[in-house]
């Protein structure tokens, strides 16, 4: 759960944020992000919140995990913890799976 | 559910993204335990993902065996007491909705856990974030409650949402916890001796690496925070026992693009004006001083457990199951056992029908061995 999730910011609209994770387009919150972002901006984000704008020349090597992580099979443990990271930045998803 | 062991796919490629870094690392972990020239030297990580990267991609294979990575209290769902189930229970039996993250749902309580409340006709909803728990109590008029658990890293979007004034049907009942606290807990326990921390990235993410420096003054363990790469986890472990080998007493932030010495400074402002530490049993571990992270008394109109009265003594006049007298979760998670010495893995606990909380979340140690194994050969 602490695994959280990078994604790519598409546009900022107050404090919200449309962000592109791998091909998923979502929304995250920006009310807790330690500085500003804009659209082309990565942020790491935690149940549906950016919690920190990663800097440019750091965004290669943070999203290699991640592109590993979620080739894997939906059973995979860790890539059932990135997917559900995303499903977090869907609004009014009401979600009632698991 | 996956059988356990299962072979995982994309672990090679991912490890050996670069191969001869982590050959050199690993080698020159293997020199420096050998030069510690005693054994076991022993480190404890406080990170469910961190175990879920040491398991998958086979590193404990790569470590020598003087050398014991453990996990320690790192999974929020698992050191979840039993009474903070049980008042989320009891909501749901009286009919209130309540609605909490996915691993909530089956951890067991003195009786009974979430989901059993659910299967009996209880409003329980599972969901991926605070946010989406406030969009529930927006859509009804009914009271919802958001049983909120995890870290300092989660309690942060908790915080974020009490503060953006949530519907007036909407409250929190926190089983939040805070992890400083307990690593000076686990320091001192006695059949452990840990001898370095490796300390969770994203934690410190929000909190910034400066706040272990207190801890390594006070208990003269050193403490790297590291991230969830296999090749993070493999320097950040070489940085701990080399400090652990020079005898040094210090704080490394050897993962310098997620962490920084003061944190995210917002963050931690709406986390502290949201929360307070007061002192809580962590299932299993002990009485934690300063663990808990509750509601402030000017977010009282936002606390389920000043909104409701929950009666949990009608819950304790049950019998506890008799398996759960069995569980070595707690010794697990102080880093005295390990899920293979448990009489009851994979055979009475699987996850599908867990006996522990370390079974039931993917952030707990059970969990993480039965799918992946705790020593696997890649």
């Amino acid at each position: 759960m602490c695994l959280g999730v990078p994604g790519r910011v598409v546009a900022v609209n107050g404090q919200i944020a449309q962000v592109d994770f791998f091909g998923v387009r979502r929304e995250t919150r920006l009310d807790v992000i330690d500085e500003p972002v804009q659209a082309g901006d990565y942020v790491l984000n935690h149940v549906g919140f950016a919690i920190r704008r990663i800097p440019d020349h750091e965004i290669e090597e943070t999203l290699a995990l991640y592109e590993v992580l979620l080739r894997e099979a939906e059973n995979d443990m860790m890539a059932a913890d990135v997917r559900s990271e995303i499903d977090a930045a869907q609004l009014h998803s009401g979600g009632s799976g698991g | 559910m996956a059988a356990p062991a299962e072979r995982p796919t994309g672990a090679d490629e991912l490890k050996f993204r670069d191969p001869a870094r982590a050959r050199a690392l690993a080698d020159a972990i293997g020199r420096m335990v050998e030069q510690i020239g005693r054994a076991p030297v022993t480190v404890m990580h406080v990170c469910g993902s961190h175990e879920q990267a040491i398991a998958k991609f086979g590193l404990r294979h790569t470590f020598p065996d003087g050398l014991d990575v453990i996990m320690g209290p790192g999974c929020p769902v698992c050191v979840t007491d039993l009474p903070e189930v049980d008042e989320a229970v009891v909501l749901a039996e009286d009919g209130v909705r309540v609605v909490t993250y996915g691993d909530m749902l089956r951890v067991p309580g003195t009786v009974r856990s979430l989901a059993e409340v659910q299967s009996m006709g209880g409003k329980v909803d599972v969901v991926y974030s605070a946010a989406q728990a406030v969009d529930i109590a927006g859509g009804t008029d009914e009271e919802v409650v958001f049983f909120a658990s995890g870290f300092e890293t989660t309690a942060v979007a908790t915080a974020a949402i009490a503060v953006a004034n949530p519907p007036a049907n909407f409250s929190i009942l926190s089983a939040h916890k805070y992890i400083p606290p307990v690593m000076e807990i686990v320091a001192e326990m006695p059949d452990t001796r840990i001898e370095g921390f490796l300390a969770a990235g994203h934690a410190a993410t929000i909190t910034g690496w400066g706040i272990f420096e207190r801890f390594v003054e006070r208990h003269g363990i050193p403490v790297v925070v590291a991230g969830f790469e296999p090749l993070d986890i493999l320097a950040g472990i070489a940085q701990l026992v080399e400090l652990v080998r020079d005898g040094r007493r210090a704080v490394v932030n050897a993962f310098p693009r997620c962490v920084t010495r003061e944190g995210n400074r917002i963050a931690q402002q709406e986390l502290w004006r949201v929360f307070r530490t007061t002192g809580g049993n962590w299932r299993g571990i002990a009485h934690v001083p300063n663990g808990n992270l509750r509601l402030r008394d000017e977010f009282a109109h936002l606390d389920a457990r000043r909104r409701f009265r929950i009666d949990l003594k009608r819950l304790w006049t049950q019998a506890p199951a008799a398996l759960t007298q069995l569980c070595m979760c707690g010794d697990i998670m102080a880093g005295v056992s390990s899920p293979e010495k448990c009489a009851l893995f994979g055979k009475e606990c699987v996850p599908d029908a867990p006996v522990g909380a370390c079974m039931v979340s993917s952030e707990g140690t059970c969990r993480i061995w039965h799918q992946y194994g705790g020593h696997p050969r890649l």
